[in-house]
């Protein structure tokens, strides 16, 4: 996998809210059609690092950084940079699930209808597939247009990676996707991500150690906003290389 | 530190003490909270009780009117001569009026209510709209004899003046006016539930792709639509229930403009007739009852708009707790 180009990468990245610092000196290669977990303790800059990817955090006043972080090459915090264009290819999946209070085939249709897709028809197909694609196409097909806001927590978020995947991103940005589900929602989620990175990079950060184990197949270990370590899943949990990553994992620490 | 020190002093004296209640500690316990709660009960219940005094009244004096005299003519005639010697009770151009000046006045009012809404709560900076909008809501603090005189002294001239106005005192005055003093409270209540919608929907909005612009009127102002509903609702009650700036303002003309669109001529509101006539009128006379039979239309009107205003602030304090 180390032989794929890098999709996402950073190189000394930095993010600071304001005089705070969210994250310092990430360097990081992201691998195409692959699962990289992010891990950490709380407040450790998971959260900043993801939301960097597709500058959401440029909704947050006072933000500035420093240093590179690529997505397919181009960097993303250069002033020229189109943020439509970047959300659109760079999609994202919340930690509660958020859907619009609208209809569930309109919270699917939403990313379509902004780029300018009108005809009905066309809809349709892209709602049917992308309601497919995140397992949930059977358990909601007779009612498209009942509020979304009915469905269950879990229905919910397949129903936000529905959304996220409609604007036919490459990337997908998830951040604790499942701490707001029950086991067996989460269970489904992490199936889906399981069947999803055929065809889409998926980065995820989790608080859940055997979820960032089952789903990923790299792993960065993030501590006090620095990256401490970042390899092979199996790695990271069977023998890392770090005594702070070991502690973590083992759970002697955090 | 000093806190937790005094905290920690504190601990043994509590401790000592036994953990059932004396007799005497229970009873006063008893009383504190049942006489607090009486005195509460007592202080409700008399605000509850002139409210409903007050409906008792109107409906009390109003309603002999509907006994003795022709209710259909009073909502379709349009003959209103309360002092004739056949007296003429047709309240429909008053009623007319009331709907009038209210609607054209939320035409008015309500997009540019909704706008200055929408730009306080996502376009400006915190600090700015913290500072703005206790100045917007002290507007409605202002008494509306002072919105009157502006009314009289200086848009009725610049009417009459600038648009060549047999009168400058109309119902495109009154609307005028009546929707500077409905601004804020729509502002005030439609920020309210804008700001309330939460920033996960805002952010999964832009996380697709939207623009600030998209996000604020595809998903923020759809998602906040009951408190608007409401804002408007509210708003409109303000309106109907004016009295002094009508009065002062619409010319009191007791007519249905012809064409009915026509904003310019001037027209008479059931608020105004009631405050003009009542000191004209003896008590108990049928011009005094046909007052009080108007009071009671207003009333039902208000009631009613209440209540809808209260079924939609109800709906998005829903909302805004879902998420
Ligand atoms: N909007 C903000 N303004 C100021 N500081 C912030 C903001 N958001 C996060 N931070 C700070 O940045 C640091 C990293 O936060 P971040 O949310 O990225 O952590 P996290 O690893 O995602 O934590 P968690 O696991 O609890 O979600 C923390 O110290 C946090 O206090
Ligand atoms: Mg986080």
């Amino acid at each position: 996998m180390s032989d794929k180009k890098a999709i996402i990468k950073s190189e000394n990245f930095c993010f600071y809210y304001g005089s705070k610092i969210g994250v310092k000196n990430i360097s990081m290669e992201i691998y195409p059609k692959s699962v990289t977990a992010i891990i950490g303790p709380s407040g450790c800059g998971k959260s900043t690092f993801l939301r960097s990817i597709n500058r959401i955090n440029d909704l947050i006043a006072n933000i500035k950084t420093k240093g590179v972080l690529l997505v397919k090459g181009h960097n993303v915090y250069d002033k020229n940079t189109n943020l439509v264009n970047l959300r659109q290819q760079v999609g994202m999946v919340f930690q509660k699930p958020n859907p619009f209070p609208k209809s569930i085939f309109d919270n699917v249709a939403y990313g379509p209808r902004l780029q300018g897709v009108k005809k009905r028809s066309y809809l349709q197909q892209i709602v049917e597939e992308k309601l497919k694609a995140a397992a949930l196409w059977g358990e909601v097909k007779d009612e498209l247009n009942k509020s979304a806001l009915a469905l269950s927590g879990g229905q919910q978020q397949r129903l936000c990676i529905a959304r996220a995947l409609a604007t036919n991103p490459d990337i997908l940005l998830m951040d604790e996707p499942c701490s707001a589900l029950d086991p067996i929602a989460t269970g489904k989620i992490e199936d889906l991500i399981d069947k999803l990175q055929t065809d889409y990079t998926i980065v995820i950060v989790t608080h859940n150690m055997q979820q960032a184990a089952r789903v990923s197949e790299r792993t960065a270990f993030f501590c006090l906003g620095e990256l401490i370590e970042y390899d092979s899943t199996v790695k990271i949990f069977r023998n890392p290389a770090k005594k702070q990553t070991e502690d973590y994992v083992t759970g002697r620490f955090g | 530190m000093k806190n937790n020190n005094a905290q920690i002093n504190k601990e043994p004296k509590t401790s000592s003490r036994s953990l059932a209640l004396t007799a005497l500690e229970d009873f006063n316990g008893f009383a504190i909270y049942h006489s607090g709660r009486f005195v509460l009960f007592a202080v409700s219940f008399n605000t509850v009780l002139i409210v409903l005094l007050i409906f008792y009244f109107v409906i009390q004096q109003g309603l002999p009117f509907f006994k003795n005299f022709d209710t259909i003519e009073f909502f379709t005639s349009k003959q209103w001569y309360p002092e004739a010697d056949n007296p003429k009770f047709g309240a429909l151009s008053i009623i007319f009026g009331s709907l009038y000046v209210t609607i054209s006045a939320l035409l008015l009012a309500v997009p540019a209510a909704i706008l200055a809404a929408v730009f306080l709560s996502e376009i400006v900076s915190h600090k700015i709209r913290n500072y703005v909008k206790p100045v917007i809501e002290l507007l409605a603090a202002i008494p509306s004899v002072a919105y009157g005189f502006f009314a009289v002294l200086v848009l009725a001239p610049f009417l009459q003046t600038h648009f060549g106005l047999s009168t400058g005192t109309n119902a495109l005055n009154a609307s005028l006016i009546l929707s500077i003093m409905a601004l804020p409270t729509i502002i005030s209540v439609a920020e309210d539930s804008i700001t309330a919608i939460g920033r996960d929907l805002r952010e999964a909005s832009y996380g697709l792709g939207a623009t600030r612009f998209e996000t604020i009127f595809k998903v923020v102002i759809p998602a906040a639509h009951s408190g608007i509903i409401a804002a408007i609702v509210l708003g409109m009650m303000r309106a109907i229930g004016e009295t002094m700036v009508v009065w002062m303002a619409s010319g009191n003309a007791n007519q249905i403009p012809s064409p009915w669109w026509d904003l310019t001529q001037s027209v008479r509101t059931m608020t105004a007739t009631i405050a003009g006539d009542m000191g004209e009128t003896s008590k108990g006379s049928p011009h005094y009852q046909s007052l009080f039979a108007i009071g009671i239309v207003l009333l039902a009107m208000t009631f009613l708009l209440n209540i809808i205003s209260e079924y939609f602030l109800a709906s998005a304090g829903k909302n805004s707790r879902k998420k």
